[in-house]
């Protein structure tokens, strides 16, 4: 075996069912240190399930799962993975938490149970929001700031464990133009500059072909993984989507 | 020192008053956020199932409270976590349930006595020593679990799934949460009664939310609202004659009445 490098995470055979349902058949991935790779697919195609795989939400009904190199039942490391929801779900807006206490919850993994936060944590949730230029509004409120602003306190919160690898989940769904260009650029400025391993789910697919160094597509198999120029000249996309949607990804 | 601090009776009651003033809305802030305020209100009703247990079996009924309402909330959390019911179903079977076997007991026992109605609507005039022995003993533990688990209790209120991914094991705590709710239900019975514990879990707590400007600072206002609502209660209580219960939760509304309205001048 050709020595590699031990990649982020690595999805083997993984078969998800919901009841008789197979909604992941047979799904291998492995995400290498460094990439920015986008998962897409239709509708139902199983992107939220394979995430919440990655993530440990749920256990596959068969196939290997591994995080770091280690199998997902024995990792303990999660302060490694940040994770950004899907705003709509993810809380409450009239929820009393300042940017700040929303900011430094994501140190919970890295502080370890029992302990509190101290001065450090602090520190580290306030650089977290200075990255995603929110440190000003640290002490508002999360419920009185835009969807695009809340959008990235919650990056912020996924940052403040300092993690290398960073789970996004449709992250742009009900955040204006203006803040997902920022958004997008926010990520490339992640990955490039400090080399950490993004995965994004998003059924944008002209957007996520601009930015990513790596697809999936997704159709509970896996369809394609690779360059997302491949992707396109593959026609794995024109397998996947009818072809006014793909329309709509050439139009990008 | 003013004539009601002179009794042996009044120095018990307020200083219960002041730990279930301490515990209750500490408690219930992450109740009404997780929009589970019913959960109270259910465990107070196996309360008293647990009371008529220990009045029939001539043991401590507070012991016997505290251990039915334990089990309870054991039961209520393997319900609702099993998703097998609608959201607050499984709140409602067990409130119901529990009431049911409460005046089953009590029919057994041969009706109500004065003793089962202390626990009903509550007293100044009946905390005895080893009452309040436990209430202290009890709210300690509330405290002290509320204070080392801080952010973890922040963590799954805010995103349970966002805790999840952390490794935070929000499973264990969803069903530790549950016991110092029926924890704090037991201690507040004693004094507000079972019918009107939970309102001193959720009123202080939504009274908060109208004023406050952070998670911390919600829990803060939530229990300096609650303490002002305890001990003019009593106060009231003791010079009108009235039930101290009712006091209570009456000046808690006005507070958060007032907080209403300040809010909205706050567009909150």
């Amino acid at each position: 075996m050709t020595t590699l490098e031990t990649p982020i995470a690595e999805l083997e055979n993984v078969c998800v069912e919901y009841g008789t349902e197979r909604v992941l058949d047979t799904v291998s991935l492995r995400i290498g240190r460094g990439d920015f790779l986008g998962i897409i697919g239709p509708n139902g195609s199983g992107k939220t399930t394979l995430l919440r795989v990655l993530l440990g939400l749920l256990h596959p009904r068969s196939g290997q799962v591994r995080l770091f190199g280690t199998e997902i039942g024995a990792f303990r490391e999660w302060h490694r993975i940040g994770y950004v929801p899907q705003k709509a779900v993810a809380f409450e807006s009239k929820f009393p938490a300042s940017v700040l206490e929303v900011a430094r919850s994501g140190r919970c993994g890295r502080v370890g149970l029992g302990r509190p936060f101290d001065a450090r944590d602090r520190e580290a949730a306030l650089v977290a929001l200075d990255t995603v230029g929110m440190a000003s509004s640290r002490d508002q409120l999360i419920g009185h700031l835009s969807a695009g602003q809340q959008q990235r306190v919650f990056i912020a919160r996924a940052l403040a464990s300092a993690p290398d690898l960073l789970v996004l989940d449709e992250p742009t769904v009900g955040v204006d133009l203006d803040a997902q260009e920022q958004f997008y650029s926010l990520l490339r400025r992640l990955n490039r500059d400090r080399g950490t391993t993004l995965v994004l789910v998003s059924h944008d697919i002209g957007v996520v072909a601009a930015e990513v160094t790596q697809m999936a597509c997704l159709n509970r198999t896996l369809v394609f993984h690779g360059p997302p120029e491949d992707a396109i000249r593959s026609g794995a996309l024109a397998q996947m989507y009818r072809p006014e949607s793909l329309m709509v990804a050439h139009r990008h | 020192m003013p004539e009601i601090l002179t009794y042996g009776f009044m120095q018990r009651a307020l200083l219960a008053g002041l730990m279930i003033g301490t515990i209750a809305p500490a408690i219930g802030v992450f109740l009404v956020l997780r929009r589970l305020s019913l959960i109270a209100d259910a465990l107070s009703h196996v309360a008293l199932a647990g009371v008529a247990l220990g009045l029939l079996a001539n043991t401590y009924p507070l012991a016997g409270a505290l251990v039915v309402t334990l089990l309870a909330a054991v039961g209520i959390e393997r319900l609702r976590a099993s998703g097998r019911l609608f959201g607050e179903a499984a709140l409602a079977i067990f409130l119901s349930g529990g009431f049911a076997v409460a005046v089953v007991l009590i029919s057994l026992a041969g009706g109500f006595n004065v003793d089962l109605f202390s626990y009903l609507f509550g007293a100044i005039t009946v905390v005895q020593p080893r009452d309040l022995w436990l209430i202290l003993i009890l709210g300690v533990t509330v405290l002290g679990a509320v204070a080392v688990l801080y952010k973890e209790l922040f963590a799954i209120t805010f995103d349970e799934e966002g805790a999840r991914v952390q490794g935070v094991p929000v499973d264990a705590l969803n069903l530790l949460l549950t016991a110092l709710v029926a924890v704090t239900v037991v201690v507040a019975m004693r004094i507000v009664g079972i019918l009107l514990t939970s309102a001193l879990l959720v009123i202080p707590a939504v009274t908060a939310l109208r004023l406050a400007s952070s998670f911390r600072s919600t829990l803060w206002v939530a229990v300096a609202c609650s303490l002002a609502a305890v001990l003019a209660g009593m106060i009231l209580s003791y010079y009108l004659d009235i039930a101290a219960g009712g006091a209570i939760v009456l000046t808690s509304l006005a507070l958060f009445s007032g907080a209403a309205v300040f809010g909205r001048g706050r567009g909150v």
